[in-house]
C-alpha cells in the first residue's frame, strides 16, 4: 500500500474516532445533550466503547480473508487505544456525574451493583492493553507473551457486554445486536482455525485455541 | 374531598411565571422546529393534512387547548420541565425501548373513539366515553413532580381531576380493595412492542386508600392541552408519590378487586419492582442508589439533586403507610 494513502486511511480514522468526543464535547458546551445530558454522555461513551472494540475484534477476521486486505492490521492499535479512551470518559462520567467523586459511594457501588462491578473488571482489563501498546512494550515482552497479554481484550469485551446487559431494565432488549455481532466475531477465530486445518488435510485433533 | 371553585379569570389568562416560562420554551421549540427542520416540516404537514383527508380524527387530539381551573392541590417552587422534554423522553416501551421512540412512533395510538370500561367488585359494569369522563369535573391544572425508578425527575403541569370523582361513578362494591388499570395494546399499532419481553397489556394497581387520595390524578393533558399521544393520551393517571411507572398511561380499562393485582414491572422483576413504589431515597434499587435523582433539562453539571422521601408529597401521603416496613414494601 503506498505511504500517502495509508496515512490518508490513518487520518480519516483519527477523525471518525475522534467525531463522538467531538459531539458530547460541542453538546455540553452549547447545553445540546438532550433532556437527560448525564445519561447521554455515558450512553454515548459506552456504545462508542463497545464499538471501537467490535471494530478491534474484527480486524483479524476480516483481514484473513485475503492476502490484499494485510495492511487492516496497523489500525488495530490506534482504533484500540480509541477504544481505551472512551472506556476511560466512561468511567470519568461514573466518577463525577454519579459518584461525585465519593471513595465511599464508589467502593458501596462495586462492591454492591454488580454491573458497575464487572464493568470495572472491563476497564481494569483494557489498562494493561493500553499500558503495552507501544513499539517498545512489544518488544520488551516479546511477540508471544505481548500475544497472550492481549487476548485478554476477549475477556474485556465480553464484560462489556455483560455490563450493558446487567444495566438495562428486565426485559429490555437493547444489547442484542452486538451481542450477536460479537459472538460472531469470537466465533469466527475458533472457526477458522478449524477451517484451515481441514483446508490442510489433516481432522482437528483438538479444539482449536482462540488466535 | 376537593374545595377548588371554578376560578373567575381562567387561569389560562394569567400570565404566571411558569406560564411564561412554558410561553417562552414553546417559542424557543418552535423556532427551532421551523429553523431547522423546514423541508422536513413542511413534508410532515403534507402528510398529515393527506391522512387527515384519508381518516380524520373525530374530536380532540394533541394540541387542543383544554379549558382548566387553578388548583390548590398543584406543587409550588418547582421549575417546570419545558413540553420539548416532557413529549420526547417518554418511557412507553409498546412504542420502543428508546426514550425518543414515543415521540417518533406514538402516532398510530387512536385516541378516537376511546372507552374506559369499568369492572369487578363494582355494583355493575360499565363504560365510559372519553368524553363524558372529560366532562365529569371541571379539570384542574396540577404541577406534580414526577420521578423515574430510573433516577430522572420532571416537573410537569398535568390537567385533570382526582381519581377518586371517577371511582364514585364506578359503584365500588364494600369488597373492593385494589384497583387495576390495563393499558389500551394492539399489536399491530404498537409494532415496537417486541423490543421488550414484557407480557402485554400494561397492568398497574393501587390500594383503595392510595385510588382515593385527593392527589392521584385521573389525567387527560398537560401544559393546558390535550396529552401528546407519547404520554399516555387521551387518559393515564398520575400518582406523584410513587415511581413513574405505577402512572399508567392510556387506559382502558379500571377493575376493582379483593386482593393485590399482578403489575408489569413486578411481573419482569419482583426483587426491583415492587407493588408499592413509594419513592423513598431510604430503599435503594439492587442496581443502583436511589438516593439522588438527574433533573431532566438541566446541564450535566447541575442535574443532580436529592431524592425526596415521598417526592416531597410525604406531607400528604405519609400517614397511608403508617406501621408498614417500607424496605419490605417497596
Amino acid at each position: 500500500m503506498k505511504r500517502s494513502i495509508l496515512i490518508l486511511l490513518k487520518t480519516l480514522t483519527w477523525v471518525a474516532c475522534l467525531w463522538p468526543f467531538a459531539l458530547l464535547i460541542y453538546g455540553a458546551v452549547n447545553n445540546n445533550l438532550g433532556p437527560d445530558p448525564t445519561a447521554k454522555i455515558t450512553f454515548a461513551t459506552g456504545s462508542t466503547t463497545l464499538n471501537l472494540l467490535t471494530i478491534t475484534l474484527a480486524i483479524t477476521p476480516v483481514r484473513r480473508l485475503s492476502p490484499r486486505l494485510n495492511w487492516l492490521i496497523k489500525f488495530r492499535r490506534l482504533l484500540g487505544l480509541f477504544a481505551f479512551f472512551y472506556a476511560t470518559l466512561h468511567l470519568l462520567t461514573y466518577v463525577a456525574l454519579y459518584a461525585g467523586f465519593d471513595i465511599n459511594t464508589m467502593l458501596a457501588d462495586v462492591e454492591k451493583r454488580r454491573f458497575i462491578t464487572v464493568g470495572v473488571i472491563a476497564w481494569l482489563l483494557l489498562l494493561p492493553l493500553a499500558a503495552t501498546s507501544t513499539n517498545w512494550a512489544i518488544r520488551t515482552l516479546g511477540g508471544k507473551r505481548w500475544g497472550w497479554l492481549h487476548k485478554l481484550v476477549y475477556v474485556a469485551a465480553v464484560c462489556g457486554i455483560i455490563h450493558y446487559w446487567w444495566q438495562v431494565k428486565p426485559g429490555v432488549l437493547s444489547p442484542m445486536s452486538n451481542t450477536l455481532i460479537l459472538a460472531v466475531l469470537l466465533a469466527a477465530r475458533p472457526a477458522w482455525d478449524l477451517w484451515q486445518k481441514w483446508v490442510k488435510g489433516k481432522k482437528p485433533v483438538t479444539q482449536a485455541a482462540g488466535g | 374531598m376537593l374545595i377548588a371553585k371554578p376560578a373567575d379569570i381562567a387561569s389560562s389568562e394569567i400570565t404566571s411565571r411558569s406560564g411564561y416560562e412554558w410561553y417562552m420554551n414553546r417559542r424557543k421549540f418552535l423556532r427551532g422546529a421551523i429553523s431547522g427542520a423546514a423541508v422536513a416540516g413542511a413534508a410532515a404537514l403534507g402528510a398529515e393534512r393527506l391522512a387527515e383527508l384519508v381518516s380524520p380524527s373525530i374530536a380532540a387530539h394533541a394540541e387542543t387547548k383544554l379549558e382548566t381551573v387553578k388548583s390548590p392541590l398543584t406543587t409550588t417552587g418547582e421549575t417546570l420541565t419545558s413540553f420539548e422534554d416532557i413529549t420526547h423522553y417518554n418511557n412507553f416501551y409498546e412504542f420502543g425501548v428508546q426514550k425518543g421512540d414515543p415521540a417518533q412512533n406514538a402516532g398510530g395510538l387512536p385516541t378516537r373513539p376511546w372507552t374506559v370500561r369499568v369492572d369487578g367488585k363494582v355494583k355493575a359494569p360499565k363504560t365510559f366515553d372519553i368524553d363524558a369522563l372529560l366532562k365529569l369535573r371541571p379539570l384542574e391544572d396540577r404541577v406534580y413532580r414526577h420521578r423515574c425508578v430510573e433516577a430522572w425527575s420532571m416537573v410537569i403541569p398535568w390537567v385533570g381531576y382526582s381519581l377518586s370523582e371517577f371511582i364514585k361513578q364506578c359503584d365500588p362494591l364494600p369488597s373492593a380493595k385494589y384497583v387495576q388499570f390495563l393499558s389500551y395494546y394492539n399489536g399491530k399499532v404498537e409494532k415496537w412492542a417486541s423490543e421488550s419481553t414484557i407480557n402485554w397489556p400494561y397492568s398497574e394497581g393501587l390500594r383503595m386508600d392510595e385510588a382515593m387520595h385527593p392527589l392521584t390524578l385521573l389525567t387527560f393533558g398537560l401544559y393546558g392541552e390535550v396529552l401528546p399521544n407519547q404520554d399516555g393520551a387521551p387518559v393515564r393517571i398520575v400518582i406523584p408519590w410513587k415511581y413513574g411507572f405505577k402512572s399508567a398511561k392510556s387506559i382502558v380499562t379500571v377493575r376493582f378487586l379483593d386482593k393485590q393485582p399482578a403489575t408489569t414491572w413486578n411481573d419482569m422483576a419482583s426483587n426491583e419492582y415492587g407493588f408499592y413504589s413509594n419513592v423513598n431515597p431510604d430503599v435503594d434499587h439492587p442496581r443502583w442508589s436511589q438516593k439522588t435523582e438527574r433533573r431532566i433539562g438541566l446541564p450535566f453539571y447541575a442535574q443532580r439533586k436529592a431524592t425526596l422521601m415521598f417526592n416531597g408529597y410525604g406531607d400528604q401521603v405519609a400517614s397511608l403507610y403508617n406501621g408498614m416496613n417500607l424496605k419490605r414494601y417497596y
